[in-house]
């Protein structure tokens, strides 16, 4: 079907990540089935981006073989991600760690599920704060963009993979199994194709791609057993970090203009939050919605903005109280906040939400 | 216009496909969808379910606390969303197994005996084609001609020659369908 020139499908959340990776030109899919997204690897088998792109679709031993697939990968300069959900994602965290001590681009999308442990195969928002915190040892974030939409899903495949090469660093899709598996219209990305060997040469310097005589060898490694070397390391990410929380942080708000009271929430309970939002304003509560799209960087400032003058704000998530700690931070004691979630798999209505903003918030 | 719909059965009667040809009428016929499946461990014998939202504006949430039609083919269906179904709204519901009727009646209710009519035809597979079409006729929430498009994008080709025993179908189901 054709709308504006640009072909509208309806797709899975997992399946659109699938066809805007290969649409965006990925070099290789490296990942381990687990529910509830396997759609992605699914599609990939089944669209055969080996036989047009040239991409590169491997079902690996384990999620530890995967991230460690993409370390690789993406040390030669490669766009290179992979896929799982939470415990998979568990797995993954030394691997995350080693590639942002060495400083390699790799994308990772966690399509989450309730823990701990194996927990369950519902959706869930618990992942917050292991995405948020970086997930493994040492001092690292990794850029979190959280979709709330197919289109979402589809678009932020690019957008990752164009911060993780901006920055040389680990970018993360952080979605949930309503995103995955709920279908919706979705408007794909044009076909790129993948860069070519020269233009890795030239985009990424720092790439384990061959070395040529005018150049030393470059090595990535996240290890340096001089601690002056290791700290001006340490420093040198920092301020990497400084420059993304200045440059990337992304959110959207809804009627917070002239709310009194408004709710904060990300990916699959934005949307649900957004019907609690037009359920309040129809009982005439002035309400309005705070979305924040990167969880890290947090729309810390921005949030504090739209905060003064308000009577109050519900965190609503998919947890038992994880991003209210980064909500508390921002506005830092100014406005109460309060928070509501579902766990376990649960997944809240809107009507629950609502009932929460009144007897939390608006404390009727 | 916005329809919000739950459309809920047991594992194996088509449910989720029957919300996902809804979803595809919408989109065929430029209307926002969101089609959310229930996707525990469930199989043939368990119970599934689907949220389908067709609307002309932006939709919010795809998981939804009351529904405007509820489509119930089994009794713990009925018995979960019945409740669940707007004041005003629409209750659809097989009276194959149910033992316990409907009771609202600030709701409109239908009966569609699709799973005994479908058995009729000596073609089980058709029985979510049946109930789609009863829901066409008390709601048209997209058109036949939608229907037809969706079924030519969703049908792989070879099955193209199967389209019109589902369009029968929908008529069947239009004719069958009575309120209670």
């Amino acid at each position: 079907m054709k709308m504006e020139n640009k072909e509208v499908t309806l797709l899975k959340g997992n399946e659109a990540i699938a066809y805007a990776a290969i649409r965006c030109g990925a070099d290789a899919f490296f990942g381990y089935p687990i529910t509830p997204q396997s759609e992605i690897i699914e599609t990939l088998s089944l669209l055969k981006p080996w036989e047009t792109t040239g991409m590169v679709v491997v079902q690996a031993e384990s999620e530890v073989a995967s991230i460690n697939m993409v370390h690789g990968g993406a040390g030669a300069g490669k766009r290179v991600f992979t896929t799982s959900s939470s415990p998979g994602v568990a797995l993954m965290q030394e691997g995350i760690s080693f590639m942002a001590g060495s400083e390699i681009p790799g994308v990772v999308v966690n399509v989450q599920r309730g823990g701990p442990g194996l927990g369950t195969i519902q959706p869930s928002q618990s992942d917050y704060f292991q995405a948020t915190r970086g997930g493994g040892n040492g001092d690292y974030y990794v850029i979190v963009l959280a979709p709330n939409s197919v289109q979402e899903m589809a678009d932020f495949v690019d957008l990752a993979f164009t911060l993780a090469f901006r920055y040389r660093n680990p970018a993360m899709i952080l979605s949930d199994g309503v995103i995955g598996q709920m279908m919706e219209k979705v408007v794909l990305p044009e076909q790129k194709p993948r860069r070519t060997e020269e233009q890795i040469r030239k985009e990424c310097p720092w790439a384990t791609i061959g070395r040529t005589k005018d150049r030393e060898p470059n090595i990535l490694t996240s290890l340096e057993l001089k601690p002056e070397i290791m700290e001006a390391r340490n420093i040198h990410l920092q301020e990497k970090y400084a420059t993304i929380r200045e440059k990337e942080v992304r959110y959207e708000t809804l009627n917070c203009e002239d709310a009194d009271y408004l709710i904060v929430a990300f990916g699959s309970a934005a949307r649900i939050a957004e019907k609690s939002m037009e359920i309040a304003r129809s009982k005439g509560e002035k309400v309005g919605l705070f979305r924040p799209i990167t969880l890290w960087p947090f729309p810390e400032r921005q949030l504090r903005e739209m905060a003064k003058g308000k009577k109050g704000i519900l965190v609503a998530e998919i947890n038992a109280g994880q991003m209210v700690e980064d909500v508390r931070l921002a506005i830092n004691g100014a406005v109460p906040v309060e928070h509501f979630g579902r766990l376990g798999g649960i997944v809240p209505d809107p009507q629950e939400i609502v009932e929460a903003l009144e007897t939390k918030v608006m404390k009727k | 216009m916005k329809k919000e719909i739950i459309i809920s059965g047991f594992g194996g009667q088509g449910v989720l496909s029957m919300g996902k040809i809804l979803a595809y009428s919408g989109l065929m016929e430029d209307k926002e969808v969101t089609w959310m499946p229930s996707y525990g461990p469930e199989q043939r014998g368990g119970t599934a379910n689907c949220t389908v939202i067709v609307s002309d504006e932006r939709i919010s949430s795809p998981i939804l606390s009351r529904y405007d039609i509820a489509i119930v083919l089994n009794q713990p269906s009925l018995d979960r969303f019945m409740p669940l179904v707007k004041p005003g709204g629409i209750l659809i519901y097989d009276s194959y197994g149910i033992v316990n009727k409907p009771s609202r009646n600030d709701i409109k209710v239908y009966k569609i005996d699709a799973m005994d009519k479908a058995a009729e035809m000596k073609n089980a597979k058709v029985f979510n084609m049946i109930v789609l079409g009863g829901l066409l006729k008390v709601c048209p929430v997209v058109s036949t001609d939608g229907l037809k498009k969706a079924l030519r994008k969703t049908l792989p080709e070879r099955h193209h020659e199967m389209i019109p025993l589902n369009m029968e179908a929908v008529q069947v189901g239009m004719d069958l369908i009575q309120e209670v």
